[in-house]
């Protein structure tokens, strides 16, 4: 008994992580959706040195290469070409590149002007509170994906302004769930004691109130980067979204449409799988954390 | 229970008015809006006239007061592309939008209700995980990709389907699965958790004291109750699907206001996209206005509160 004590004992001590990554041990940590996602950001990383070609230059007498495993397929292409003979994993490599930074881009915008909103409005009450959550209620009843349409054909394609357009139709969530989340925190003790001792308003909310509201804003991220790159493919399926020749997956799935009645099934297939286990393992680790975090938003 | 009604409206209001100053400030900020508003490949000459026209050379109030005078006489302006007053020409695509998002919801719910049900009646068992694993899957599939596999099977290799167009049912069936497809999962999350909420109430306990059969139990007491929040979901998400079917009606080429849209963009039709989402955006607020104000009537705390 005691002796399978010692060594349970000793084999936590062997495992033991750091104390900040100890999470990962708790109960029901999605361990597969977190090592896809951090595969997928390292693949965006190191695209370059990873794909075998040129994701924006095809040989045109190769179009249409089926999978490697297929009658015509080569090793050289292992997952096809696509009607201008570019290589398919390259582009889809390349391709991981855009889903991360523009999904890390807009909620990282969207949560910083939506949090900012939501504790200015939250914190100063009166009529700023009024105002801000007018335009957020306001905005909220506007359709998010119409809206991007909408800028997206004014200001024309490109990454930049596909970030600034979803974080323009994103924010109003953070704001609205901040606001509430301040409302309880501004009445705790230490930021009464912080206004006692003579706080300005602006370094209570940066010093109390926003490391407190803080993981609320995480969690809405994380369950927010799912629709934001669905958004995002949406948008450069239209046209209306990345530029060709860009290696985007939802580019990809426009281009692939060429060759769908023709039955390449590759070039619908492979760029939708990728959007799909990133939005999935996204949307798990984002139900994971609010659980973990936050239980008040597990209305949401 | 009035002034619930009156504040309600102003919010709305609000909401219209900023949809108009939206779109107004982002023509007038982009760029030159005489280049947009032009037809494309548009002379000097024609560039002045619609300056002209639109009196772009005027204060920006005046502008968007005229704007809005437009707006009010539903007077969009004429498409380039299809030479015709572009509010007629949203009016008769409205009716294929009507139809496909209608086939779209009642999938959904054929779907979403009795899975719900089920998830709850079992829930934390394995019927719960599979419900819970579908919801997930319906989230994270973007519509137009279920749309484009379902080609690739029931068109390309199986031949059932028709892959685009309209006119018969079988048109019908690939894009109301495909749209319906993300809206079945939430109407499974919220006829669950309605559900759940349902079954722990009192009168639920009652029917099962009075020695009532389960089967009973829930067909009867609970899920009549439990659908009233499901159903009002589904009226204001009929109105989101006319308005997220654009990709959905580009993949399938379904001659509704989704496709108007996207044509416009397309072919740099500017009215048309004005308009669209203008209509669009107006139909969104409507109907959230007429949600909240069914709901307060139903539930009068929701008076007090708002």
């Amino acid at each position: 008994m005691n002796g399978t004590a010692a060594n349970s004992r000793a084999v936590s001590t062997v495992l033991a992580l750091p104390s900040r990554l100890a999470f990962i041990r708790s109960e029901g940590f999605p361990l597969i959706p977190s090592l896809i996602l951090l595969t997928i950001m390292l693949v965006a990383i190191f695209a370059p040195a990873l794909a075998p070609h040129n994701p924006e230059v095809g040989v045109l007498g190769d179009r249409f290469r089926p999978p490697a495993w297929q009658t015509n397929g080569t090793v050289d292409h292992l997952l096809g070409t696509d009607h201008l003979g570019r290589d398919v994993l390259s582009r889809l490599i390349f391709g991981a590149r855009i889903s991360v930074v523009v999904g890390l881009m807009v909620i990282i915008v969207a949560g910083a002007v939506g949090t900012a909103l939501g504790i200015i409005s939250g914190y100063l009450g009166g009529w700023v509170d009024q105002v801000i959550m007018r335009i957020t209620d306001a905005w909220l009843a506007l359709p998010a994906l119409m809206l991007a349409i909408f800028l997206a054909a004014i200001v024309g394609p490109g990454i930049s302004n596909i970030i600034i357009i979803l974080a323009t139709a994103w924010w109003t969530r953070y704001a609205r769930v901040i606001r509430g989340e301040v409302l309880s925190v501004r009445e705790r003790d230490f930021v009464r004691l912080a206004v006692v001792a003579g706080c300005s308003k602006w370094k209570i909310m940066r010093k109390h109130i926003l490391p407190n509201v803080i993981n609320s804003a995480i969690v809405l991220a994380t369950l927010q980067l799912g629709q934001v790159i669905i958004a995002e493919a949406g948008l450069s399926f239209l046209g209306v979204g990345v530029p060709p020749p860009q290696p985007a997956w939802g580019l990809m799935l426009a281009d692939g449409k060429k060759g769908l009645m023709a039955g390449y099934w590759w070039l619908t297939v492979l760029p939708g799988s990728c959007i799909m286990l990133m939005v999935l393992s996204a949307n798990l680790l984002g139900d994971w954390l609010r659980v973990k975090f936050d239980p008040q938003l597990r209305q949401l | 229970m009035k002034k619930f009604i009156i504040k309600r409206l102003g919010l709305a209001a609000i909401s219209l008015f900023l949809l108009s100053l939206t779109i107004f400030l982002l023509i007038r900020i982009s760029g030159d809006p005489a280049v947009l508003l032009a037809e494309p490949g548009a002379s000097a000459a024609d560039l002045e006239a619609i300056r002209t026209q639109f009196g772009l050379d005027r204060p920006l109030w005046i502008q968007y007061a005229s704007f809005i005078g437009h707006l009010f006489r539903a007077d969009f302006g004429q498409s380039f592309y299809y030479r015709t007053d572009v509010f007629e020409l949203y009016l008769s695509r409205l009716p294929a939008s009507l139809l496909l998002a209608a086939a779209a919801m009642l999938f959904s719910l054929v779907i979403g209700i009795p899975t719900g049900i089920i998830a709850a009646v079992r829930v934390n068992r394995w019927q719960d995980s599979i419900g819970k694993i579908f919801a997930l899957l319906g989230l994270s599939m973007p519509s137009f990709w279920v749309g484009l596999i379902m080609i690739l099977f029931f068109s390309v290799y199986l031949g059932w389907l028709p892959s685009s167009g309209s006119g018969t049912v079988l048109h019908l069936v690939m894009p109301a699965v495909a749209l319906g497809w993300v809206f079945a999962a939430a109407h499974m999350r919220l006829t669950r958790s309605s559900m759940l909420e349902v079954l722990g109430s009192e009168y639920v306990k009652l029917a099962r004291l009075k020695g009532l059969p389960e089967a009973l139990v829930i067909s009867k007491h609970a899920f009549k109750n439990a659908l009233i929040p499901v159903l009002t979901l589904a009226g204001v998400n009929l109105v989101i699907m006319v308005n997220v079917a654009v990709i959905v009606e580009t993949v399938f080429a379904w001659p509704g206001v989704g496709r108007l849209l996207f044509e416009g963009i397309a072919f740099r039709d500017f009215p048309v996209v004005q308009a669209s989402i203008l209509l669009g955006g107006t139909m969104i607020v409507l109907v959230n206005l007429l949600v909240d104000i069914l709901y307060a009537v139903i539930d009068p705390r929701i008076r007090y509160e708002g």
